[in-house]
């Protein structure tokens, strides 16, 4: 069967095992039509023009996993950020494992999506939030569809949440190949602060798809720093949607950190709902060995005086592909809007390849909107700069290839996490310089 | 120290240097002058081992060890060493972990250990100081908008950092004005010694005021026409460059 309708016909012993009385579920019986219409995404679809899902398709994938499996924390605690202390919400195979997390409710909550779609209490950010930004593209509409599980937090007016929330997906191997749908949902109050760490990792080689939601908004004047770490083993792939809706004088930042996996798309997206607030996207992309990332990106200016900055940079070797489609719409309404994209690539060698497409619609007279794309390979002179200094040549290129990447590191704000990318990054270059990367 | 013999080197098939022979003992310092396009840069390019150039005949000895065939790093790692006549700027690459990176691959190209940090830390201090540069400096890009100036004094305060067996210091003195041509005539005097050697490019006789010449070659059109002593750049100086173009013609 294939997965499309074998996902359509689960949804029944699906239903049998959430409550069907709940709103909620009314949400999700509309999306399980709509993605019985829209289907996956193919590549005649212009967004999906250079990204093919259809070798992913072909896994039978379980869907709902039989086996409960634990993990004890030495196990995996090397995609942590351990180093700091934080509240951490971690699944195992889609199930929430409490003996590795530290969730909280006191003066926020960092918890579970199954105990806000059902707790009385959450009712109202449910109705408020749930479901309202997430697009209805056939991937989104088919999370929506079965959303059950994945990380809720709710940080309330005022609050600057001093340590940073991680949330991990592990995935074990128990399953043959397993498929997970994670839907998260964010919403950070007037003038709270909030940071987020998200990692999605597997433990064996068998199979997994992860095709997850995020819906974040900020409130007015609050700060969200999220920070996505991929570098996945090869038999992982993952789609992340992200949506985030932004509320007057808000900032929101969000760094991917592409550096593994086999299919990783990227579809994050920023909606302005009010004056004077910016969006952030910065990423790094290193990958090789076959491997696929595309950044698709939005940044919808819907209204006047806001900012976005987006920098990607991405490095390519040997049969990798990257995707970067960056797009701006700048609605009428928007005067003042101050729009940048920067998409820095550095092919290693001509087995790799980039499909860079910047799309810019502008619809107000008075913005200030740039981009600017690049496709090069390292600079010959400067390489001969540096091993005329006695830098072998692969320590060469890997000074050079961390140096063109280091700026968008600058503005990590939680050193630990500057580290860890530092350091996998190293990794991915294979190389150890004579200072800490 | 350095023996060149009869170097031919061509580059995108144009032949450049036009069999150039030298010989630099230890303890000595080499000008090389010359008019715009006689190939002085090359030469110090060839010497360096920039694979841009092709040396189609001749050879080039360090300590007597054929250099030809080694790449740059390892041409580094015996203890060559090239001050950019136009330094590369790196941005992102800062000028202490940069220095970190190139003093320790080549310690361990060596076989020995990285250099321990305080160790390092103490000798940046102490180069720095040495040529005057300010240790904010140190954490900045690696020539990114550097003046003509403070490429040259970075350039040779990566010298000081690495203390080579030779230097070849390419038109070091354009874009110092007269205190900092001071400043860096001084540091490479006081790294100077009997075991090491100095090949000064330049166009003007003003450095060669500080960093004294023992010979001093004119380098025409890919050819060492003329060599003397350090009065030969005086006279360069007072005469140009035509009359040699005329004696080399005859
Ligand atoms: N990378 C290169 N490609 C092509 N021609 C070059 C290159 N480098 C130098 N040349 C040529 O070689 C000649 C010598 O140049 P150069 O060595 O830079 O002279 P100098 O340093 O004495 O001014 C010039 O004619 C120059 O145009
Ligand atoms: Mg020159």
């Amino acid at each position: 069967m294939e997965l499309k309708d074998k996902l359509v016909s689960s949804f029944m012993a699906f239903e049998d095992t959430v409550d069907v009385n709940l709103p909620v579920h009314e949400v999700r019986s509309k999306a399980i039509k709509d993605f019985e219409n829209l289907g996956f995404p193919s590549k005649k679809l212009e967004s999906w023009k250079y990204t093919s899902l259809s070798k992913l398709l072909k896994s039978d994938y379980s869907v709902f996993p039989k086996n409960e499996s634990s993990l004890e924390f030495k196990e995996v605690k090397k995609y942590f950020i351990h180093e700091i202390d934080s509240y951490k919400i971690v699944f195992i195979d889609g199930i929430y494992s409490s003996h590795l997390s530290e969730t909280s409710h006191e003066g926020l909550d960092v918890c579970l999506m199954s105990a806000a779609l059902s707790k009385p209490k959450y009712k109202i950010i449910i109705d408020n939030y749930f479901n309202k930004i997430a697009k209805t593209d056939g991937l989104t509409a088919l999370n929506t569809a079965f959303s059950r599980e994945g990380a809720f937090i709710n940080i309330p007016r005022g609050k600057v949440v001093e340590k940073p929330i991680q949330i991990l997906h592990f995935s074990t191997g128990n399953e043959s190949s397993l498929l997970l749908q994670p839907r998260n949902l964010i919403v950070v109050g007037e003038n709270a602060h909030v940071q987020i760490i998200e990692r999605h990792q597997s433990l064996t080689d068998n199979p997994v798809l992860t095709n997850s939601v995020t819906e974040i908004f900020a409130n007015k004047r609050a700060i969200v720093d999220y920070y996505k770490i991929q570098n996945d083993r090869q038999s992982a792939s993952l789609i992340d949607n992200t949506f985030i809706s932004q509320q007057q004088n808000s900032h929101a930042l969000v760094h991917t950190f592409s550096l593994g996996g086999n299919v990783t798309r990227n579809n994050l997206q920023f909606f302005h709902k009010g004056e004077y607030l910016d969006s952030t996207l910065k990423g790094v992309t290193i990958i090789g060995d076959k491997q696929h990332v595309d950044h698709s990106t939005l940044v919808h200016h819907a209204t006047p005086n806001c900012e976005s900055h987006q920098d990607y940079k991405g490095i390519y070797a040997d049969r990798s592909t990257g995707v970067f489609n960056g797009q701006i719409i700048v609605e009428k309404e928007a005067q003042k809007t101050n729009g940048f994209q920067q998409n820095n690539n550095i092919l290693i060698d001509d087995t790799a390849t980039i499909n860079a497409k910047p799309q810019l619609e502008i619809f107000a007279d008075d913005v200030k909107c740039s981009h600017g794309c690049t496709i090069g390979q390292l600079d010959d002179e400067a390489m001969f700069y540096l091993k005329s200094r006695g830098i072998p040549e692969k320590e060469a290129r890997a000074l050079l290839m961390y140096a063109f990447a280091n700026n968008v590191l600058e503005s990590v704000k939680i050193p630990e996490v500057k580290q860890r990318i530092n350091k996998l990054i190293a990794m991915k270059l294979g190389v150890n310089l004579g200072f800490d990367l | 120290m350095l023996k060149i013999e009869n170097l031919h080197a061509n580059v995108e098939g144009k032949e450049i240097l036009k069999g150039i022979n030298l010989d630099v003992k230890p303890g000595e310092v080499h000008a090389i002058m010359g008019p715009n396009g006689s190939g002085k840069s090359t030469l110090a390019s060839v010497i360096a081992g920039n694979e841009d150039f092709e040396i189609t005949e001749g050879s080039v000895l360090l300590e007597g060890e054929e250099l030809n065939e080694l790449a740059p790093e390892e041409r580094a790692h015996k203890g060559v060493f090239l001050s950019f006549q136009y330094p590369v700027e790196i941005p992102g690459v800062t000028v202490t972990n940069f220095l970190k990176t190139a003093i320790n691959e080549t310690r361990k190209a060596k076989g020995l250990e990285e250099m321990p940090a305080n160790e390092m830390l103490k000798k940046i201090r102490e180069k720095s100081e040495l040529l005057e540069i300010d240790r904010k400096f140190l954490s900045r890009s690696l020539n990114e908008g550097f003046s003509g100036g403070e490429k040259k004094r970075n350039e040779i305060f990566q010298m000081a950092m690495l203390e080579p067996k030779l230097a070849i210091l390419d038109e070091t003195d354009s874009g110092l004005d007269i205190d900092a041509l001071k400043i860096v005539a001084n540091g490479v005097n006081r790294l100077k010694n009997d075991e090491n050697a100095v090949v000064v490019i330049t166009h003007y006789q003003r450095l060669l005021d500080y960093i004294v010449p023992d010979f001093v070659h004119v380098l025409l059109n890919g050819k060492i026409v003329k060599s003397g002593g350090k009065e030969l750049a005086l006279e360069l100086e007072e005469k140009g460059y035509d009359w040699i173009k005329q004696e080399a013609t005859v």
